[in-house]
C-alpha cells in the first residue's frame, strides 16, 4: 500500500472507506502501527485498545460489504480522553486513585461512537482529573508535543491533541473545563472545539467542575470537528443540563464556510484578550488571521468585555469548589485504589484519608483544598457567592459583545508550548495559560481553536473563535473559512511542517 | 456504654416549672417505583446491592436526573400540609464523608425547599385540636444501610467490619420540618406523638408512601428545649435522632423534659447535641456535640437544573388531593351520628375504614359499630391481630347483619355464623346453610317444644296463670335450649302466653 492512511483527515478516510479504496481494518491497523511506532516518544496513550478496535473495524467492513447503510464516520478510528468512562476499558482520568478501574458502563458519547461504528484506538493521557494546562500533572508520565518533544502538548487534554498532531488518530475526544480542548489544540497545531454547554452529554465524563465541563472534538480539520461534534452532540435525557431539541447543522456550516465568503459577518476582537502578556509571535499570527478574515469580506470590530479580567479569579473559585465535591467519591470504599493507614486503627475515615492522601497528586489536592475552603461556612458568600456574581457579569459582557459582533475572536493561548517544568512550580503562571479560554466556560458559550500558523519560535499558534450559546454553527463557518484561507497561504496543512518523529524502528536503526 | 446515673425530675414537677418547646423533623420514604435520581427499582427486602445503577452507586461519570413522580409526591405532601409551593427551587449538595453516602455528598434541598410555610391541625386523644406550623418540606435522597459485623449489638464501635447495602441509597425522601411548637405545656409528648401519627395518616391518605413505621418508611428526629416561662427566650435544644414509633416519640419527649429539667435545676446548661434514643431502656444518651459538627459546605447542585413546577400542574395536583384524615373523621362522625367518645374509640381501634365499608354495603352505622367494636374487637384482641387482619370482610359483616335484620337469624345465632366465617367456612349465608343455624319459625315445631317445657314445669304455669309473668323467662329459656337457640325468642313468648291462656 503506497498511501499512508494516517495522513488522511477523518472525512478523507470516510470518503475512501465509502468508495471501497481501503477497509476500516486497513485504516485502524495503520493507526495502531503508527501508535506502536511513535507513542514511545509521544506518550499520548494510556491504554491501547487494539483488539477491540480491530474487531469493530472488521464488523464495520462486513456491514459495509453487506450493503448496510452506515454512519459517515463508520470505520474511522478515534481516540478517547481517559476522563470519559468506557465499558470494559480502563479509565483512570490520569490518576493513581483509579488505576486498574474498569467501568461497568459507557458514557453517552462513547455509546454514540460505538453505535456509529468508530473503532476506539485507546484512551489518551491527561492532567490528573483534567486539572492542568500541560499534562505534566498526569500520574502516568508526560505527553510530549510532537512539534518539539521537550515541550508540553498543552492540557489537560495533551494526550488527545498530541495523538491527533502525531497522526496516531484522525479524531479524538477531549473535555474542556477552562480550555483543556482549545489550548492543547493551539499548542499542537490542531483543531479543538468546546461546544455550547449542554450541547454534548456529560453522562460518563468523570466530572471536574460540573457547571463548566464540556466534551468536544479534537481533529486536524474544521470539517472533521463538525462531523464528530454532530455525532456526539444532541440531547441526552441522562444529563439534566443537556439542551433539548435539534442541534444546529455544523457540517453544513463548515462546508459553507470553506467556500470562503464571509461578507457581512461582524468579527469582534475582544480588547481584554490581547496585547499585554501575549507572546509577540502569537499576536502577529492573530493579526494576520484578522487580515485574512477581512479579505473574505468580514468586518472586524473591537469589542470590550470589561469583566473578563475577573474571569480567572472567579474560575479558580467555582471550579475547585465543584471539584472538591465531585472528587469526594474517590475514597477507597467502592472502586479504585484503597490504602489502609500504616499504623493505628483501620476505620472507614482513616482508610478514606490514607487512600486520598496516596491516590491524589499535588494539583488535585491543591484544588480540593481550595474548593473546600471556598465553600466553608463563613466564606461561602465571599468566595463562591462572589464568583457566581462575576460569572453573571461575564455572561452579560458576552451578551453585550454579541450585540456588536456575530463571533468574538482572540488568540487561544498567550504563548506557544513551553518547556517541561517551566511552570510546574508556579501554579499561577500555569493558570494564566487559560486566561483567554476560561470566559467561554463561565458563560457556557462555544469556542473553537483553529491553527493560525507558527510563531517566531517555529511552534504553532491557535486562533480562538467564540459564538453565542447554541450558535456553534457560526464558529464552524468562520473557522472553516479561515482554515481554507490559511491553507492557501501555507500551501498545505500546517502539520506538514512538523518535524518527523523518531519511530521505534528508526531508533533501532539509529 | 459506661453506666452513669442520670438525674431526672418528676415529669409533672418539670412541666410545672418549665415550658417545653418541641420541633420535629420527619423523614418519609416516598413510594415511587424508582429512585430519586436514577431508574433503579425500589422494593422492600431485595438482595443487597441489587437495586443500584452507576448513579446510585456514585460511580465516576454518573449524573442524576430528577424523578418527576417524586416531585409530584412532594408537592402533594406540601399541599396537604397547607404549604406554599415554590415557583422555582433547587437541589443542593450536602457534603460529608460517610461510606453509606456513595458520592460523599447527599443531594438535598437547602435554602430553596419545594414547599414552605404550612400548618396542620392534629387531634389529641381527648379531641383537643392543636395546630402545628410547618416551616418547610424538602426533597432529598436516602443513604445506604450499614451493617456492622462483630462487636456488640450491631454498633459500629468494636465491630470487626461493616457492610453497606446501597439498595436504599437514593430512595426519595421528603423531610418535613416544624417551626418550634410552643404552648403544648405538659401535653408536649402527646402533641409530638399525635403530630407524627397525623403525618403518617396523611402520607397514607395521599398514597405517597406505605408509611410503615416498623420498616423505617417514616423516621422522626425530635428537638426539645425548656424555658422557665412561655415568655422567656427559647432554651438550648437537643435533637434526639431516629425515634421510630409513635410511642417512642412520646416517651422520648417526656424523657428529655425530665432530664433537661434536672440539668437546669442543678444549675447546669443544656449542651446543643444530637442524642440517641434507646428503645429498650426508654432513655436518650449523648451523641455528637453540634457545636463542632461538620460544616456541610452546601452549594447548589450543578448537575441538576432548577425545578419550576408549572402552576397548572400544581392546581391539577391540588384538585386531585384526597380528603385528609381529620376532615374525613369529622365528616363521618357527623354522618354516622357517633358520640365523640365512640368516634375516638373507632379511630383508635383502626376501625374507621372497615366501618365505612360496612356502612357502604348497607348496614346501619350503629350496626356496623356494634360488630367491629364488639365481637370483632374482642376476637382481634384475643388473637393479637389488627381488625384488618381478621379474616372477615366488611361485605360479610353487612351480609351477617342483613340476616339478623330480616329475622332469619338472631343475635346469638349471628355470633355462631361469624365464628364460621372467621373459621373460613365461607360467607354468612353459606355458614347458615352448612351449620343449619336458621331460626326455627315453624310454629308446630315450637309448640311441641313449648308443651314439653310446660309439662316439665307445672309450678311455673300456675304462677303465670295467677298473673305473675316473671317466670315466663324460665320457660322461654327451656324452649331455646331445646331448639339449640334457633328459635325466635319473641315468637316463643307469644306462643307460651297463648298456650297458657
Amino acid at each position: 500500500m503506497t498511501q499512508d492512511l494516517t495522513r488522511l483527515s477523518a472525512s478523507e478516510l470516510a470518503d475512501g472507506l465509502a468508495a471501497g479504496e481501503f477497509t476500516s481494518v486497513d485504516a485502524t491497523q495503520a493507526h495502531l502501527d503508527r501508535i506502536a511506532a511513535v507513542d514511545g516518544a509521544v506518550n499520548a496513550f494510556l491504554h491501547v485498545n487494539a483488539d477491540e478496535a480491530l474487531a469493530t473495524a472488521r464488523s464495520v467492513d462486513e456491514r459495509r460489504a453487506a450493503g448496510e447503510s452506515l454512519h459517515r464516520l463508520a470505520g474511522v478510528p478515534i481516540a478517547v480522553k481517559d476522563v470519559v468512562v468506557t465499558k470494559g476499558m480502563p479509565t483512570t482520568a490520569g490518576s493513581k486513585i483509579l488505576e486498574g478501574w474498569i467501568p461497568p458502563y459507557d458514557a453517552t458519547l462513547v455509546e454514540r461512537i460505538r453505535a456509529a461504528g468508530l473503532p476506539i484506538l485507546g484512551k489518551t493521557n491527561m492532567d490528573e482529573f483534567a486539572m492542568g494546562s500541560s499534562t505534566e500533572h498526569s500520574a502516568f508520565g508526560n505527553t510530549r508535543n510532537p512539534w518539539d518533544l521537550d515541550r508540553i502538548p498543552g492540557g489537560s487534554g495533551g494526550g488527545s491533541a498530541a495523538a491527533v498532531a502525531a497522526f496516531e488518530a484522525p479524531l479524538a475526544i477531549g473535555t474542556d473545563t477552562g480550555g483543556s480542548i482549545r489550548q492543547p489544540g493551539a499548542v499542537t497545531g490542531t483543531v479543538g472545539v468546546k461546544p455550547t454547554y449542554g450541547g454534548v452529554s456529560r453522562y460518563g465524563l468523570i466530572a471536574m467542575a460540573s457547571s463548566l465541563d464540556q466534551a468536544g472534538p479534537v481533529t486536524r480539520t474544521v470539517l472533521d470537528s463538525a462531523l464528530l461534534h454532530e455525532l456526539i452532540g444532541g440531547y441526552d435525557p441522562r444529563d439534566s443540563t443537556s439542551i433539548p431539541g435539534r442541534a444546529p447543522a455544523l457540517v453544513d456550516a463548515a462546508v459553507q464556510g470553506a467556500g470562503g465568503d464571509l461578507t457581512g459577518l461582524r468579527v469582534g476582537v475582544v480588547k481584554e484578550l490581547s496585547g499585554e502578556g501575549y507572546q509577540e509571535g502569537v499576536s502577529a499570527r492573530f493579526a494576520q488571521s484578522l487580515d485574512l478574515l477581512r479579505g473574505l469580506g468580514a468586518e472586524v470590530v473591537e469589542v470590550s468585555c470589561p469583566h473578563f479580567e475577573y474571569a480567572l479569579g472567579a474560575y479558580y473559585l467555582i471550579m475547585p469548589s465543584e471539584a472538591s465535591s465531585n472528587l469526594a467519591k474517590f475514597d477507597g470504599m467502592r472502586f479504585g485504589l484503597r490504602v489502609e493507614p500504616e499504623e493505628g486503627p483501620v476505620t472507614a475515615e482513616r482508610v478514606m484519608a490514607a487512600t486520598r492522601g496516596a491516590g491524589f497528586g499535588d494539583e488535585v489536592k491543591r484544588r480540593v483544598i481550595l474548593g473546600t475552603y471556598a465553600l466553608s461556612a463563613g466564606y461561602y458568600d465571599a468566595y463562591y457567592g462572589s464568583a457566581q456574581k462575576v460569572r453573571t457579569l461575564i455572561q452579560r459582557d458576552f451578551a453585550a459583545a454579541f450585540e456588536q459582533a456575530d463571533v468574538l475572536v482572540s488568540p487561544t493561548a498567550p504563548t506557544t508550548a513551553f518547556r517541561f517544568g517551566e511552570k510546574l512550580d508556579d501554579p499561577l503562571a500555569m493558570y494564566l495559560n487559560d486566561v483567554a479560554t476560561i470566559p467561554a466556560n463561565l458563560a457556557g458559550v462555544p469556542g473553537m481553536s483553529v491553527p493560525s500558523g507558527l510563531s517566531d519560535d517555529g511552534l504553532p499558534v491557535g486562533f480562538q473563535i467564540l459564538a453565542p450559546a447554541k450558535a456553534d454553527d457560526r464558529m464552524y463557518r468562520v473557522g472553516a473559512a479561515l482554515e481554507s484561507a490559511l491553507l492557501s497561504t501555507w500551501g498545505g496543512p500546517l502539520l506538514d511542517r512538523a518535524p518527523a518523529l523518531p519511530t521505534a524502528t528508526t531508533e533501532l536503526e539509529g | 456504654m459506661t453506666a452513669t446515673t442520670v438525674d431526672l425530675v418528676d415529669y409533672a414537677d418539670a412541666t410545672r416549672r418549665y415550658d417545653p418547646v418541641i420541633g420535629i423533623e420527619v423523614h418519609v420514604e416516598l413510594g415511587t417505583l424508582t429512585k430519586m435520581f436514577c431508574p433503579a427499582e425500589v422494593s422492600f427486602g431485595a438482595e443487597p446491592n441489587t437495586q443500584v445503577t452507576p448513579v446510585s452507586l456514585g460511580l465516576p461519570g454518573a449524573l442524576p436526573v430528577v424523578n418527576g413522580k417524586a416531585v409530584e409526591y412532594a408537592i402533594r405532601i406540601g399541599l396537604a400540609l397547607n404549604c406554599q409551593i415554590a415557583e422555582t427551587c433547587r437541589f443542593a449538595r450536602k457534603n460529608y464523608f460517610y461510606p453509606d453516602v456513595p458520592k460523599n455528598f447527599q443531594t438535598s434541598q437547602y435554602d430553596e425547599p419545594i414547599a414552605y410555610d404550612g400548618w396542620i391541625d392534629v387531634e389529641l386523644e381527648d379531641g383537643t385540636v392543636f395546630r402545628v406550623e410547618i416551616e418547610r418540606a424538602h426533597m432529598e435522597e436516602d443513604a445506604g444501610k450499614n451493617t456492622h459485623v462483630g462487636g456488640a449489638t450491631g454498633r459500629i464501635h468494636g465491630a470487626e467490619y461493616s457492610l453497606v447495602d446501597y439498595n436504599r441509597a437514593g430512595i426519595p425522601l421528603v423531610e418535613i420540618v416544624t417551626r418550634p411548637i410552643t404552648g403544648a405545656g405538659d401535653r408536649a409528648p402527646e402533641v409530638a406523638r399525635a403530630y407524627v401519627q397525623t403525618l403518617r395518616d396523611i402520607f397514607r391518605a395521599l398514597d405517597v408512601s406505605e408509611a410503615r413505621m416498623e420498616r423505617g418508611n417514616v423516621r422522626a428526629d425530635v428537638n426539645l428545649s425548656l424555658r422557665p416561662t412561655p415568655e422567656s427566650p427559647l432554651g438550648t435544644r437537643t435533637e434526639t435522632k431516629n425515634v421510630n414509633s409513635f410511642r417512642s416519640v412520646e416517651r422520648a419527649v417526656r424523657y428529655e423534659i425530665s432530664r433537661q429539667a434536672a440539668v437546669l435545676d442543678a444549675g447546669g446548661t443544656i449542651v446543643q447535641e444530637t442524642r440517641h434514643w434507646h428503645e429498650d431502656t426508654g432513655i436518650t444518651t449523648s451523641g455528637r456535640v453540634k457545636s463542632d459538627a461538620e460544616d456541610y459546605r452546601y452549594f447548589p447542585e450543578p448537575d441538576l437544573v432548577p425545578i419550576a413546577p408549572p402552576r397548572e400542574w400544581i392546581d391539577e395536583i391540588r384538585a386531585g388531593l384526597p380528603e385528609l384524615p381529620v376532615a374525613r373523621r369529622r365528616r363521618l362522625q357527623g354522618e354516622w351520628g357517633y358520640a365523640d367518645a365512640e368516634m375516638r374509640d373507632v379511630v383508635n381501634a383502626g376501625a374507621i375504614d372497615l366501618i365505612e365499608a360496612t356502612v357502604a354495603a348497607g348496614t346501619s352505622p350503629a350496626g356496623a359499630r356494634k360488630w367491629w367494636m364488639g365481637e370483632l374487637a374482642r376476637r382481634a384482641k384475643q388473637d393479637e391481630v389488627t381488625l384488618e387482619e381478621l379474616s372477615v370482610t366488611p361485605a360479610q359483616i353487612a351480609e351477617l347483619q342483613g340476616l339478623v335484620d330480616s329475622g332469619r337469624i338472631n343475635d346469638k345465632l349471628a355470633r355462631q355464623v361469624l365464628e364460621g366465617v372467621l373459621a373460613g367456612e365461607g360467607d354468612p349465608e353459606q355458614v347458615v346453610t352448612a351449620r343449619g343455624l336458621e331460626v326455627v319459625s315453624d310454629d308446630g315445631a315450637l309448640l311441641a317444644a313449648i308443651d314439653e317445657a310446660l309439662a316439665a314445669q307445672p309450678d311455673v304455669v300456675e304462677k303465670v296463670r295467677g298473673g305473675n309473668l316473671g317466670p315466663v323467662g324460665a320457660i322461654i329459656g327451656a324452649v331455646m335450649k331445646a331448639t339449640r337457640g334457633q328459635a325466635d325468642a319473641g315468637r316463643v313468648r307469644e306462643l307460651i302466653l297463648e298456650r297458657i291462656g
